[in-house]
């Protein structure tokens, strides 16, 4: 399992303040090979759009504490759209109850993490979709 | 909550894993404790006494007989109205503070409508755009026979001078105020991320706001020096004490730079704590505390006066140590917290609800967190006395320990070269998600126990909870709709006069901006034109993002 190669953007949209998931992950991902870049607290969707289509990531993790996640995940989404860039996997971790997880597929998530699970179980579920 | 479509690869190894049959010999903090603790093993020291210098057994020669703790639960959700509603069910069910949870614009200094804020309005807490607001989240409160504490940082002078504002205008004398702001920015910037204007302004305004309280509001906390963020994401106790320590002590010397008298303002000084799983380790960290922090008033600062040296806290009992895997096991979690702080001599305790660690909790979640802290107050028996584990081998020897380990935590952050250097620079942000990194893994690899989610799992677990809470989906568009209101019917040239006034004042170093923000308020000028004025004058925070 390795993401050698890979680019990953690791962002904080909104203005939620819980970082740590956001950094965990980021420090796993560069511990399994990626380029990771983080933006920081508080960026719109619009600027992280923006900044994976500058930084020809291959995917982008959003992280969500705040319960907004279905606004913020769309509106990602929409972005990318609207730069070309709708090839870019998106993901999403953070607070995020079992019964949104349908709706935020189907906006375009290719894969919802929570605190519980591993870091493995995440690294694991980004090598199947970046190597598919 | 986890996805359960489908079992997970870590589901089944945690399964299999085998079941831990003995205890772990160190503490989270890393503390080897020996089997057995013996008499020979303690400091020989002079027997102490509560109510005395050092305050190791506790601020109150009476414990909580004189006084029982202050149950303060946090909540505020949506719209004012629906706040002022849950408030009023809390108070009936025997709360004894009120705690007031903010939204996510509040906090970070944005009206409702603006586009970076529009998603968060209403979410995580109430939205408190303006005075207009205010009147009707304590509409019916009585504010001078209730102390009310809010999570509030970045804006929290701005929100501390619409509390003054309310109480004008329902005619309590500002004296009679009673609660906390918690205007502990220094963690902001570590852990907890709703950090506005660059360091050095910010702690210009919150000196501003305690020296303005020691006269306005002198039994109304203007600080709690937090350490709960920093724990909750990711560090230990003793990490957590030392951090909280080294900030406090770097308030005390912005204070002292603007002249204040550190005999008096030291007495508004007020903590804050997460309280944790390991019972001993918690409830040695207090009794360290108190311990430590009189002994650095008294021999870096000379200060005499008890009542200064007290030290003054506040406790949650959950977050992270709270699981989403089997969360009605969260309700003993939370009675074993609760026991701990009362041990260590908490003046204030939340207990938070078992389903927090996924939703904001539900009416009947909520009741049974308050009914908690009722149950060990009232029937358990362990408040009777002061300080009932004092004298123990073991607790005597480990509030020792660690009293040194904290010592170490802030000698380190002196020796890097202060806490606003160590902010600045992202060290302490690097350290603390490094922390948080390592406690991800012992949890992972099964080293730490977390029952029901990497030990003593089944397969067909159902980690749902029965009640889910609800917010109204129009919440936001009635702020929103209250907002527009309020900004057309109020007197412009006022607000335009008071902020240009405020705009002046932040100009100079050594103004008091506490009166000119009340000003502000009674205009009904809006959070997000206050912090966009200072804004003006101050710049912003720059986040060095270090990994």
């Amino acid at each position: 399992m390795s993401l050698n190669g890979k680019r990953i953007l690791i962002a904080k949209p909104g203005l939620d303040g819980h970082d740590v998931g956001a950094k965990i992950i980021a420090l796993a991902l560069r511990d399994a090979g990626a380029d990771v870049i983080y933006t920081g607290l508080r960026r719109t969707p619009d600027y992280i759009a923006r900044v994976a289509v500058d930084e020809d990531v291959d995917a982008v993790g959003l992280s969500i504490l705040s319960g907004s996640h279905k606004e913020l995940v769309e509106e990602t989404v929409r972005c990318l759209n609207e730069l070309d860039a709708g090839d870019i996997r998106l993901f999403v971790g953070g607070t995020i109850p079992a019964e949104d997880h349908d709706e935020l597929r189907d906006a375009g998530a290719r894969g919802i993490f929570t605190a519980e699970m591993t870091i493995n179980d995440v690294v694991a579920a980004l090598d199947a979709e970046l190597s598919a | 909550m986890t996805d359960n479509s489908a079992p997970r690869k870590d589901d089944a190894e945690a399964a299999r894993r085998e079941p831990p049959t003995k205890p772990s010999t160190a503490t989270p903090s890393g503390i080897e404790v020996p089997p057995v603790v013996t008499p020979d093993m303690v400091a020989d020291r002079e027997p102490e006494m509560p109510g005395e210098y050092p305050f190791t057994r506790g601020i109150f020669p009476d414990g909580f007989r004189g006084r029982l703790w202050t149950i303060r639960q946090y909540s505020g959700f949506g719209t004012a109205e629906e706040s002022n509603e849950r408030y009023r069910f809390l108070l009936d069910q025997g709360q004894t503070g009120l705690s007031v949870a903010l939204d996510l614009p509040t906090q970070c200094g944005y009206d409702p409508v603006d586009p970076i804020a529009k998603s968060e309005v209403g979410k995580v807490g109430v939205s408190l755009s303006s005075l207009a607001e205010a009147e009707i989240l304590f509409d019916g409160i009585d504010l001078g026979g209730i102390s009310t504490s809010f999570t509030i940082n970045g804006t929290a002078s701005i929100i501390y001078a619409m509390y003054c504002a309310v109480a004008d205008k329902k005619g309590v004398p500002r004296e009679k105020l009673t609660g906390t702001i918690q205007n502990d920015i220094l963690k902001e910037y570590v852990a907890r991320g709703t950090w506005i204007f660059p360091v050095r302004p910010s702690m210009r305004l919150i000196a501003d706001t305690i020296l303005f309280s020691y006269d306005q509001t002198p039994r109304f906390n203007a600080i709690s020096i937090a350490g709960a963020h920093v724990r909750d994401a990711g560090c230990t106790a003793v990490e957590e004490m030392g951090y909280t320590l080294a900030n406090g002590l770097a308030y005390i010397d912005e204070l002292i730079r603007r002249g204040g008298d550190v005999e008096k303002f030291a007495r508004r000084l007020s903590f804050f704590f997460y309280v944790h799983m390991d019972f001993f380790e918690e409830v040695c960290k207090f009794r360290a505390g108190r311990r430590l922090w009189a002994k650095l008033l008294t021999e870096r600062y000379g200060v005499k006066d008890p009542k200064a040296l007290m030290f003054r806290f506040g406790v949650v009992c959950g977050g992270s140590s709270l699981v989403g895997a089997q969360p009605y096991n969260n309700v003993v979690r939370v009675g074993i917290e609760n026991m701990a702080a009362v041990m260590g001599g908490a003046q204030s305790i939340f207990t938070a609800a078992f389903d927090e660690a996924y939703q904001i909790p539900t009416e009947h979640s909520a009741e049974i967190a308050v009914r908690t802290q009722q149950i060990v107050a009232h029937e358990s028996g362990i408040a009777r006395t002061v300080d009932p584990l004092g004298g123990s081998h073991y607790v005597e020897w480990l509030t020792d320990r660690m009293e040194d380990e904290v010592m170490k935590v802030i000698d380190e952050i002196e020796a890097y070269g202060g806490v606003t250097k160590a902010v600045e620079d992202g060290w302490l942000q690097m350290k603390i998600a490094q922390r948080a990194s390592e406690r991800k893994h012992k949890i992972d690899s099964g080293e730490t126990v977390v029952v029901g989610q990497n030990h003593f799992r089944r397969d067909d677990q159902n980690d749902g909870v029965a009640e889910l809470f609800k917010l109204d989906p129009q919440a936001s568009a009635r702020v929103i709709g209250k907002f527009e209101k309020v900004r057309d019917s109020r007197d412009n040239d006022a607000v335009t006069a008071s902020l240009s006034a405020l705009e002046a004042a932040a100009a100079k170093d050594d103004e008091n901006l506490m009166p000119y923000l009340i000003d502000c308020c009674h205009a009904y000028a809006t959070v997000g034109e206050m912090v966009a004025t200072l804004k003006s004058q101050w710049g912003e925070f720059e986040e060095p993002v270090r990994l």
